[in-house]
């Protein structure tokens, strides 16, 4: 009685988590100019299992970019699935740019082949004709792959659907407090739990090679740095001196990790060479510097500092030497990093009392707000540089937000209990 | 499955384990959880009035300055306000006079600002609060510091009068 009360509650709880956890990604801001595109439900051959619904998934990764706007099915003429069963006719008549057409089949061996194309409606040309072999259980990661072939084609860019958000969630329950750090796919399914505690845990930052995430963890009354590898959740705590040890970031090889140590009595910028863990001290400051955040070429670092009187941005060389100021609009501007061209930085920024997202031209010096909330926190930018992702407030409760750097598009994504905070999305992920 | 059904079957579920079954407790393979208490009510927190165990009784006296082991900040400021010159003074003249006796002190930001440039505002004001123990004879020994930052405020609110209680530094005996 007692084991089959044991697994019952097992079994009960985890349906509980599973429904709980996902993040649900609601669109709020619209998107003027986006391309037109119809990509038509597949055909599924897929022998009575249920199957991923493959073009629907493949059209909600084009809408959340802003930049597709994805033909509602029944406005459609016609379904074709192949591209001898196309007539362009159908689609230049309601003013397509782009038709996406395809097909699910199951094989001898339990798996599936998903076979799609991409025609340019006007020109009449295949831009894209892909099979993908595939297990049931990743149709949906399929899906992800078709859409970024489908977004590189059509704008120059690589996708990121298949790329991955790492986020901290807060919940309340019987026992208390409980902080997960989860990973989920960049549209918020397949949520994992990474590490669960009673206690903080924050400032998720992931290796360039997307295998091992870097975090903040005060397990045991200990404020330490961890690295843990994700395929095996083995993990190692590299940093546990004393006073703080925060804010870990991997330059773009992976070989060392820039953090702040407040060891010699006050918050300093190191950088820790991940083969030999000897650490290179880079700032000396009577006042806090933190956040540090590596170039894209790896030459540099920008960080928070206080020297100033008000937090701002500094940089300095990654081997040390004079740093200079970043920052001189508003007099709070915190938690900066570069987007992957280098020519532009995320940052948190205070505008009449508001803590904002901002996005600080390198070139003009002026910076651009992203975000109108006014606790908005933690931006990290998508691989391809097209979007930030930051927490904010919805209702009193924390939420994620992602917004396109050019403003276009915004959505929101929320857990149905609790709260959502500090996102860093992944590398692209080979 | 209906999600109300299964909070309620799994609370009962839990309930009838708890009430029959001294058993084995289920977890998952997370960090060891730490035997601190859950956090007291909110109000209990206002006013710092959580009574202690293995604590003398001035401690838990509220005419006694040593009740108070919660002392608050300005906004972005890690001075000690006058109002709690006295408390301070109180527990650095008891930590002197108990030199076996330990204290943490536990520093809090308000959310305003990122989350990292909080945990060292915070440890800035745990460090103001230990220099001046320091400086009434309190033995470096006695005195240990750990930066909460954001991380665990005292109330959850995100307006001028929560905020103005989670800037503190929390003297754990």
């Amino acid at each position: 009685m007692k084991r089959f009360l044991l697994l019952l509650l097992l079994i009960l709880l985890g349906l509980q988590a599973t429904a709980q956890a996902r993040l649900t990604i609601e669109i709020v801001g619209g998107a003027e100019g986006a391309q037109p595109i119809a990509v038509v439900p597949f055909r599924s051959d897929a022998g009575g299992a249920p199957v991923e619904d493959v073009a629907q998934v493949i059209a909600a990764d084009l809408a959340r970019t802003g930049r597709f706007k994805p033909m509602p099915g029944r406005d459609m003429l016609a379904t074709p699935h192949t591209a001898e069963e196309v007539d362009l006719r159908d689609w230049r008549l309601q003013s397509m740019d782009n038709l996406v057409v395809g097909e699910v089949v199951r094989q001898s061996d339990g798996n599936y082949e998903v076979r799609f194309v991409l025609i340019d409606v006007f020109r009449g040309e295949q831009l894209a004709n892909m099979t993908f072999r595939s297990h049931q259980a990743e149709l949906r990661f399929t899906a992800h792959r078709i859409a970024d072939t489908i977004y590189e084609r059509l704008t120059g860019q690589p996708g990121v659907f298949t790329t991955r958000i790492a986020y901290v969630t807060s919940e309340w329950g019987v026992e208390g407090q409980r902080i997960v750090l989860r990973v989920s796919d960049a549209d918020g399914h397949n949520p994992q739990t990474i590490v669960a505690s009673k206690d903080p845990i924050l400032s998720p930052a992931w290796s360039p090679d997307g295998r091992r995430l870097s975090y903040v963890s005060f397990e045991k009354r200990q404020i330490a740095i961890y690295v843990q590898e994700l395929a095996t959740g083995r993990r190692e705590r590299v940093a546990a001196y004393k006073g703080i040890n925060g804010s870990p970031a991997w330059s773009p090889d992976g070989s060392r990790l820039a953090m702040t140590l407040s060891r010699d009595g006050n918050p300093e910028i190191y950088v820790m060479d991940m083969a030999s863990r000897s650490l290179t001290r880079l700032t000396d400051s009577i006042g806090i510097d933190t956040e540090p955040s590596w170039s894209p070429d790896g030459n540099h670092i920008i960080f928070t500092s206080g020297r100033g009187g008000n937090p701002q941005i500094y940089k300095i060389p990654a081997t040390g030497g004079e740093a200079t100021r970043v920052t001189f609009e508003h007099d709070y501007n915190g938690r900066a990093s570069y987007a992957p061209d280098g020519r532009s930085m995320a940052l948190v920024t205070r505008v009449n009392g508001q803590f904002r997202i901002g996005l600080l031209d390198q070139t003009t010096g002026v910076t651009r707000l992203l975000s109108n909330g006014g606790l908005d926190e933690s931006p990290s930018f998508s691989p391809n540089g097209t979007m930030v992702i930051y927490a904010t407030q919805h209702n009193g409760r924390g939420v994620l937000a992602a917004v396109s750097v050019d403003g276009r598009v915004s959505q929101r994504l929320s857990q149905d209990l609790g709260d959502v905070r500090e996102p860093a999305w992944s590398p692209i992920l080979r | 499955m209906n999600k109300r059904f299964t909070t309620v079957a799994a609370f009962f579920v839990a309930a009838l384990l708890l009430a029959g079954c001294p058993s084995k407790p289920v977890k998952e393979p997370e960090p060891e959880p730490e035997p601190e208490p859950v956090a007291p009510p909110v109000s209990e927190v206002r006013t710092a009035a959580v009574p202690e165990r293995g604590l003398p009784p001035e401690f838990n006296d509220p005419s006694n300055p040593l009740y108070q082991r919660v002392i608050y900040f300005d906004y972005d400021s890690s001075d000690i306000l006058p109002q709690f010159i006295e408390v301070l003074r109180a527990h650095s003249l008891y930590l002197s006079t108990h030199p076996r006796a330990n204290l943490v002190l536990e520093g809090h930001s308000d959310e305003r600002g990122t989350r990292e440039y909080n945990l060292a505002l915070a440890e800035q004001r745990t460090h103001t609060v230990r220099r001046f123990m320091l400086a009434e004879g309190v033995a470096g020994k006695q005195l240990e510091t750990l930066s909460y930052g954001e991380e665990k405020p005292a109330h959850p609110g995100h307006d001028e009068e929560s905020w103005a209680l989670n800037r503190r530094v929390e003297l754990v005996y």
